[in-house]
């Protein structure tokens, strides 16, 4: 059935810590890695080891510049993007077979492999790029939550969470119930003024994104600039050591200088 | 958005196939039984096998075309599940009319009804297509209420060069239909410029800080996108080859139409024109088709690095 379910009470999702995320691939890796061989088994690569590979993959890393007002240098935000688990799930309501549901224990957002038709139409009603489609496979992928992890009682209970959420070094990644207020990842949200992507498209995302932090580090400055002179006889002595170094190179080991700096380049 | 070539096939064939069906139907509640065996025969062949091959051809881009049957299964939520089941179902009426119409079949009392029913539904059929590409809100080119009327402009259009062609083939050629068929094509230019005035004005409002939701920091631009080669999401929705030809098709699209028309004005003269005119018409529409593909700009396209969309 691709009509929703009603409302939840559970909401299992993610929330991810955009102050702490260096970027390192790490959630996309093990991703990749448990998907592989667990639900909707494999996610198909196509010309992996050639010049133009491509493949399936339920979790993408983006690099964002961010120009602050006020600040010289701009700032890197690393951005991890995966399926939200929208409670207003477009992909599901336009799925024509039924393939694409949302539960109705857990709000989890799934796709049956085995009667996905591959028409394509979910990828194109999700605003988000959760879902890509599995060339090989001829139907659509996307995040499961680990639905194969979190129920998981062949596992300790500490490794009953999401591939990503475990591998991560930053502890960046957070899976809980944010249907619960109570819950870890709730007041987290809460306390550090977590955010839906593009709200006002109404597909009401579980998923929450932690703001980063205010800057606390230095780098306010014009990069390369030097440490005023307080007149001591060190300070006369480098300024003297800064004047020897900085004289005129002769041209013939101008010339040789600039050649090395060619090849280089 | 990436124009799937069985798609365009599929919307430009069976378009004109419904938009022929429904005036065969409303030609049957008022003329009557068709003219002549081979005229009826012609006209419901050639209008349930522009459908069919459309139907046909738009599970070639499926990647398991052997599954279609359960698309069948979801229209209580799904536009594309309701189109599979309304194209299935205008078979019944339309086959049965095309029975008695043509006069295999000898039953004049039901040719009204079941033309009425057979028109409805081809034009219910396009309506579902049309409303696949409307209601999805992460297209603004597409979700908007001129999309519908675009759909069955050219449906009607292209169906009415269709029918002209057949009566001129026929022997049977009512200046009726030239005027109706003009008025057709009239009526596309003027709902497919709509369509193109009301996309280039519509506010690009949504920006890849609301996206990203950095923009309380400041301004956003992609530092570093997250593989080293295409993926699927930007091949599928960051097509943008025919939207840097954009002014070009358009203008290409409307000059089609207006040589189309002309030609239709001319079979009164020289009633095989019109042929000539279907053929244009075709070709126009099939070049729009690709063009509101590659003209749709997808919401995702913000975090892969557009400013707006």
């Amino acid at each position: 059935m691709t009509s929703l379910p009603p409302p939840s009470a559970k909401k299992l999702g993610l929330v991810i810590d955009l102050d702490t995320c260096v970027g390192c691939q790490a959630c996309a890796t093990s991703c990749k890695e448990w998907n592989t061989q667990g639900y909707s088994a494999p996610l198909n690569d196509v010309n992996a080891y050639g010049s133009d590979p491509s493949g399936t993959w339920l979790n993408r890393i983006h690099g964002y510049e961010v120009k602050e007002e006020g600040q010289a240098q701009s700032r890197i935000v690393n951005f991890p993007r995966s399926c939200l688990h929208c409670e207003e799930p477009a992909c599901v309501t336009v799925c024509p077979t039924g393939a694409s549901y949302k539960r109705a224990e857990d709000g989890i957002v799934l796709v049956n492999p085995e009667t996905c038709i591959g028409c394509k139409l979910c990828s194109w009603a999700c605003p988000y790029g959760a879902r890509e489609y599995d060339q090989a496979d001829g139907v659509m992928k996307k995040c499961t939550l680990c639905v194969d992890r979190i129920y998981n009682e062949n596992f300790e209970p500490e490794d009953r969470q999401p591939a990503c959420v475990k591998a991560c070094p930053t502890g960046a990644r957070h899976f809980g119930d944010l249907g619960d207020a109570t819950s870890k990842v709730s007041q987290l949200v809460a306390e550090r003024g977590g955010y839906d992507l593009l709200p006002q498209m109404g597909y009401k995302p579980v998923n929450k994104y932690l703001p980063p932090r205010a800057r606390r580090d230095a780098t306010n400055t014009a990069p390369e600039s030097l440490p005023k002179p307080d007149g001591s006889a060190f300070d006369r002595l480098f300024q003297w050591a800064d004047k020897v170094l900085s004289a005129k190179k002769s041209p013939a080991r101008a010339a040789e200088i600039d050649h090395s700096g060619k090849l280089e380049g | 958005m990436h124009p799937a070539y069985s798609v365009i096939l599929f919307t430009t064939a069976s378009g004109a196939g419904y938009g022929l069906l429904a005036l065969l139907g409303l030609v049957g509640i008022s003329h009557g039984q068709a003219s002549s065996l081979g005229f009826g025969l012609t006209c419901m062949v050639i209008a349930l096998g522009l459908i069919t091959v459309g139907l046909l051809s738009s599970t070639f881009h499926l990647g398991h075309p052997e599954r279609a049957w359960r698309a069948l299964s979801q229209w209580r939520s799904s536009w594309l599940s309701r189109e599979g089941v309304a194209a299935v179902l205008t078979y019944i009426p339309a086959v049965l009319f095309g029975l008695i119409w043509s006069g295999l079949v000898e039953a004049p009392q039901f040719i009204t009804p079941l033309g009425a029913i057979t028109a409805v539904m081809a034009l219910v059929t396009v309506v579902c297509t049309a409303k696949i590409y409307s209601t999805l809100a992460t297209i603004r080119a597409w979700h908007n209420g001129l999309t519908v009327p675009v759909y069955l402009a050219f449906a009607l259009a292209t169906g009415a060069c269709l029918l002209a062609t057949l009566t001129a083939v026929f022997g049977n050629f009512p200046a009726f239909l030239v005027y109706f068929a003009c008025a057709c094509l009239v009526a596309v230019i003027a709902v497919k410029l709509a369509y193109w005035h009301a996309i280039d004005t519509a506010p690009r409002d949504r920006t890849i800080e609301q996206a990203t939701g950095l923009g309380s920091l400041g301004r956003v631009s992609q530092w570093e996108v997250p593989h080293t080669s295409e993926n699927y999401v930007q091949k599928e929705m960051g097509y943008a080859v025919a939207r840097k030809h954009a002014a070009k098709l358009r203008r290409l699209v409307i000059l089609l139409l207006a040589v189309a028309l002309l030609l239709m004005v001319s079979a009164l003269l020289l009633p095989y024109a019109a042929l000539l005119s279907a053929a244009v018409a075709l070709f126009a529409a099939a070049v729009e088709r690709w063009l509101f593909f590659a003209e749709a700009q997808h919401v995702v396209t913000l975090f892969y690095g557009a400013k707006a969309a």
